[in-house]
């Protein structure tokens, strides 16, 4: 409890800067309850001067209904402010919410990012946002307003008549005990239906990721018995949330009817025998009545909403208190680039306790072609992560042009390599744009000649588009092969003064490649270069070859001199060509 | 296929009895204005005194007792219905989606599947609901309101007739503007997932251009047009509670004016002014009620329109009438005869494909990506049908075996390796539905995939979470193939299948296979040519077209696209 107050706390920081807005939401709300709760009285004061026949009292009546009618305007009113208000409050606090988030992840270290799954963080974004703002929303309009009015309702019927107030206070705890009561199965019912909803959505995606098997292997009388299964559970707990949730109408209307045949009975029974109490005030008392039980079903359901967004809000705050990577700002760029990379008895592991990487000395001269091999997990692409310096070295130290990566901003590092990895990255956008990513000033004929360079042109071409067509976000109009040569494409336009391929052509048919080969070879002379391939024969011409194996390098020297040596790269080599 | 209507048919008593529970809940509440009006004017003002108004107030306890009763008897059988229609739908449409055959499948897309499958699924669940619970109450407490009104004073009653049709006008105009725009601001908050998706997958990249800052404003301009539009419904929305308040009080306003005129002339009494007013306020909620339910019926609409379109699509692949194919053991295993395929008219991913394969042989494929190798085997398996010619399996033509014989005759292991959430033991019995554990082992040993398992402390029950994430690449490659063994199959597909291997693995694997498969037909589709160099027969593909048909050392003879990429990926391995 005290826990969320403190979220609370923390979201309010949030709100507080826009103190006018606040301030014309709490007024707005003040201004509407007075309004809607004085509309009744007027209505039977107005009443209570139409007797019967012939007696009218017209001049009262008149001067009721023109204060109604002002009520009524000011109701109004502040009932759009309030709206607005709130509204306002709403977006806009999490808007910045929003941008501070995204700012933070964009500092966050790659640690955190490959470590935690993107999903995650995505819903944290969206969806847990979302609900931020609605119980923004909701708590300022309906938890005030319901406040007031309960409030406002008691006072009034209090004022009106204190003994038939007291009816209604006495039925009171009925209307808490009703909305806690639904509100406590419904939310336990939900949450199981949920999950079941979340299973059998899980459980057909897996299916219709997997029909080809699923076909395959005829499994699917099976599948569609499981299916049933998650499907039965799921109708098992859709009826009861189903139900407990539709009860909360009926049961305030009940709860409803119940206060209003008390303070009618009660009311009808004082009037007759005590006389301190006329039709009119009894109608006021009843119209009162009638709405006195609404405001608790909605401050019921604004507080399951405000829990909801406390939870969501610790959500975002728990990204938001990670550290961000340190700050490079007083460090000094890099500058000119010699083309070195040196890698000095350095040593690394994702997590502290399991070394990954041992002492390893490498160094990269200028123009040299160094390409990593060995089998999958034994430690090449970290290698590219630290000289990159996504992530930091446990020990030892690499520098870069003749500087320890540690002592200079980060972008100017990085700027000097050109990237192509195994896993394509493109955005939702046009060819174009995604081409010249690193160099959006690029003129379109640079853009095209980059294009042609990475063999890429004869496609984007083909495109209905050309280098207007917009990619999509899962990338199904371009096959692997053609995603790849676009990332290609953008490291040629870049032209950085170092290149690492890691994996850059395994997507691609080997004719393909060797084309793109030429090109890479092209790009490559004269620049310090690093490719990983699991191809020895696209590595055959490196200046040096490094070969790893669990985290450590067994082997380097060119591919004669390794072959010659008849070691672990001479057997991986061989299992090529052997016969089965 | 049935209708969706169809899927209501077992439900007729809560169709009928639901809406009618509810009805006379509504009967009953509006029966109470009335019964209080009674008690003012007969037990206060008339001469009723105590016992009128003790009885009365009973009668009004009691309505609302039993108008509960019936509102709760409704509540649960809606939900029971509803639930039921939900539940027997995504039952149906599971099952006709394991009947369509890939090329519809690849039409729709997994997401889109999915969804149609849960979210317009509920749509249509959740419409099912409110039409019982309120498609008869609130029209009902509308018009049963406004009759009251005109049978207490049909003058008066002018005022709703008047007003009722505006809080419809009004409640129209707003929903009707800020439900699409609703659809704007979803759309919007789709782009900020997406930029933040984007950032994340590709965060190596968009560091390597240090490009944090453009993507920081691209961020920030999205989340401000989510903001903007944000606003903008919201005020729209705003104008909701305002302007029925407004229109409502204007009502009662009248109402007072004109009533009091009419029982100055002695034509109402007091108590039915004040029922009037009570009758007011409550169609003002039930029309609120109604603009809700007509969004729901448009959504739903849009949602079984969906659903539909999947239930009606039929599949291309069927099996209808086939019966069990006796193997002729003198035909070769597979026969293409002039085969070609295309996804679309006119455009074609393999072209005029003759070749026959004898028992126990090895058929290597190769070309490049999109030559037409993939297409090539699922032709086997029956996943799609050849637009021309015909594929043959012992004899008999593929579309002439019932589809469960015939894949339990091939066994693949795809190029997009699939497991699925389990364990080792349960993703394996895939292939073998009663393996035991030896013949799991066996299988495991020949995929090099024994090592890795045995090393699991559960070892054949070691946990598989979906898609085999659990594993690395190669360790599900080698799964997957001790799967496909498991099936015990006539022909076994390698379809690329070891692209995440080394070298080294990808030899042993092969080898083991060859020793172990007995008289399985194999076919192994690759890009790297000393994979299937040592097939019995390889097949070039080029772009769909057949380049060459044959052993090894003749295709690099006669075959020009088969020496290009043998020399590419070896470079000087002519040397051996």
């Amino acid at each position: 409890m005290k826990d969320n107050l403190a979220v609370l706390k923390r979201l309010m920081r949030y709100i507080a800067p826009h103190k006018g807005y606040v301030a014309l939401a709490a007024v707005s709300a003040v201004m509407s309850v007075a309004a809607t709760l004085a509309a009744p009285v007027f209505i039977g004061d107005a009443i209570d001067h139409i007797i019967e026949k012939g007696l009218v009292e017209f001049d009262t009546v008149a001067v009721f209904m023109i204060l109604l009618g002002v009520t009524i305007a000011v109701g109004a009113i502040f009932q759009w402010t309030l709206s607005l208000a709130t509204n306002k409050l709403a977006f806009i606090a999490v808007n910045e919410m929003r941008k501070e988030l995204f700012g933070h992840i964009s500092r966050l270290p790659l640690s955190y990012i490959d470590s935690h799954p993107h999903g995650d963080l995505i819903t944290r974004m969206g969806n847990d946002i979302e609900q931020i703002s609605n119980g923004i929303l909701q708590g300022f309009s309906q938890l005030l307003t319901g406040a007031f009015t309960i409030v406002g309702t008691l006072g009034i019927m209090f004022a009106i008549h204190w003994a038939v107030a007291l009816v209604v206070v006495v039925i009171t705890p009925l209307s808490f005990f009703v909305a806690t009561f639904i509100a406590k199965h419904s939310n336990s019912m939900f949450r199981k239906q949920s999950n079941a909803q979340g299973k059998l959505g899980g459980y057909s995606e897996e299916m219709l990721e997997g029909q080809r098997i699923v076909a395959a292997f005829g499994y699917e009388d099976e599948a569609q018995k499981k299916f049933e299964e998650i499907d039965s559970v799921l109708y098992k707990y859709g009826v009861k949330s189903q139900f407990y949730s539709s009860l909360s109408n009926p049961c305030t209307r009940f709860v409803n009817n119940l206060v209003y045949a008390a303070v009618g009975i009660v009311g009808a029974l004082i009037a007759v025998l005590e006389g301190s109490m006329s039709p009119g005030v009894l109608s006021t008392f009843l119209i009162y009545a009638n709405q006195y039980t609404k405001p608790f079903n909605e401050i019921t359901g604004v507080i399951t909403e405000l829990q909801t967004a406390v939870a969501c809000a610790r959500r975002v705050f728990t990204v938001l208190d990670e550290p961000e990577e340190s700050s490079d700002d007083l460090l000094p760029e890099i500058g000119e680039c010699l083309g070195t990379v040196e890698f000095d008895n350095v040593s690394f592991g994702y997590s502290p306790d399991r070394i990954l990487l041992q002492n390893i000395n490498v160094r990269a001269d200028k123009g040299k072609r160094i390409a990593i091999v060995g089998p999958t997990g034994c430690g090449k692409t970290t290698m590219i992560n630290l000289i990159m310096r996504y992530y930091d070295v446990t020990s030892g130290e690499i520098r870069v042009s003749g500087k320890p990566v540690k002592e200079v901003k980060r972008d100017s590092l990085r700027e000097q390599f050109g990237m192509v990895l195994q896993d394509t990255w493109l955005f939702e956008g046009t060819v174009r744009d995604n081409i010249a990513y690193g160099r959006r000033d690029a003129t379109e004929e640079e853009i095209v000649a980059a294009a042609k360079s990475a063999n890429a042109d004869g496609f984007i071409s083909k495109l209905a588009d050309g280098y207007d067509t917009v990619i999509t976000e899962s990338g199904g109009n371009l096959s692997q092969g053609q995603r790849q040569l676009l990332c290609i494409a953008r490291i040629m336009l870049t032209r950085p003064p170092m290149l690492i391929l890691d994996e850059a052509t395994s997507n691609i048919d080997t004719r393909t490649e060797m084309k793109i080969q030429r090109a890479f070879a092209e790009m490559m002379k004269g620049r310090t270069s690093f490719i990983i391939a699991h191809r020895l024969s696209t590595i055959r011409d490196a200046d040096l070859i490094l070969v790893m194996r669990d985290g450590n390098i067994v082997e380097q020297g060119t591919h004669d001199s390794l072959l010659a040596a008849g070691g672990f790269y001479s057997e991986l080599y061989e299992s090529q060509f052997r016969k089965v | 296929m049935r209708k969706l209507s169809g899927y209501l048919k077992n439900y007729k008593l809560n169709l009928t009895l639901g809406p009618l529970a509810k009805l006379t809940e509504a009967v009953f509440e509006l029966i109470v204005p009335l019964v209080m009006s009674d008690i003012i004017d007969n037990g206060i003002d008339g001469d009723g005194g105590v016992e009128y108004i003790l009885s009365h107030g009973a009668i009004m306890v009691a309505l609302g007792v039993l108008g509960l009763c019936c509102a709760l008897t409704c509540q649960y059988l809606a939900a029971k219905c509803s639930q039921g229609f939900g539940t027997e739908l995504r039952n149906d449409l599971f099952r006709h989606i394991n009947s369509l055959s890939f090329k519809e499948l690849d039409r729709f897309g997994t997401p889109s599947i999915v969804n149609r499958l849960s979210a317009d699924v509920n749509q249509l669940q959740y419409m099912v609901a409110m039409l019982i619970r309120l498609v008869i109450r609130a029209p009902f407490l509308v018009i049963g309101a406004a009759v009251m009104a005109m049978t207490i004073n049909l003058k008066l009653s002018l005022v709703f007739i008047a007003a009722t049709p505006l809080i419809a006008v009004v409640l129209y105009f707003i929903m009707s503007r800020s439900v699409p725009r609703y659809k704007t601001v979803q759309k919007k908050l789709d782009v900020v997932s997406l930029v933040t998706r984007e950032n994340l997958s590709g965060v190596r990249v968009v560091r390597a251009f240090a490009e944090q800052e453009y993507e920081k404003d691209r961020f920030d301009k999205a989340a401000d047009d989510l903001t903007k539009n944000a606003v903008v419904v919201g005020r729209i929305s705003a104008l909701l509670n305002p302007a029925t308040f407004v229109i409502i009080n204007a009502a009662i306003l009248a109402i007072l004016w004109f009533g009091g005129g009419l029982v100055y002339e002695g034509e109402m009494t007091q108590g039915e002014v004040f029922a009037f007013v009570n009758y007011m306020t409550q169609i003002s909620l039930a029309l609120v009620v109604l603009a809700q339910l007509v969004v729901t019926i448009t959504k739903a609409l849009a949602s079984a329109s969906r659903v539909k379109e999947l239930l009606e699509t039929q599949p291309s692949v069927t099996d209808e009438g086939n019966e069990y194919v006796q193997a002729d053991d003198n035909a070769p295993a597979v026969v293409f005869d002039n085969v070609s395929f295309g996804y679309n008219d006119g455009k074609y991913t393999l072209k005029g494909l003759s070749v026959a394969i004898p028992k126990g042989a090895s058929v290597g494929v190769i070309g490049g990506t999109g030559s037409g190798k993939s297409t090539l085997v699922n032709l086997l398996g029956r996943f799609y049908d050849v637009s021309e010619g015909s594929v043959s399996l012992f004899g008999t033509d593929v579309r002439k075996y019932p589809l469960k014989q015939l894949r339990s005759l091939v066994a693949y292991v795809p190029q997009n390796t699939m497991l699925f959430a389990g364990t080792v033991r349960s993703n394996l019995q895939m292939g073998g539905r009663n393996a035991d554990d030896e013949t799991l082992w066996r299988c495991l040993e020949t995929a090099q995939a024994a090592q890795f398992v045995r090393e699991k402390p559960d070892g054949l029950d070691s946990e598989v979470v979906q898609g085999g994430r659990n594993f690395s690449g190669g360790q599900r490659q080698r799964l997957a193939v001790a799967r496909a063994l498991a099936a015990g199959p006539s022909i076994l597909v390698l379809d690329d299948s070891s692209s995440a291997l080394d070298f080294a693995t990808d030899y042993a694997m092969r080898k083991a296979i060859n020793e172990t498969k007995g008289d399985a037909t194999l076919f192994i589709v690759s890009q790297r040519a000393t994979s299937i160099k040592d097939c019995d027969v390889v097949i070039v593909l080029d772009e769909g077209s057949v380049e060459g048909i044959g052993k090894h050392d003749e295709l690099l003879k006669t075959c020009d696209v088969y020496r290009e990429i043998y020399y590419s990926q070896t470079d000087g391995g002519t040397k051996e």
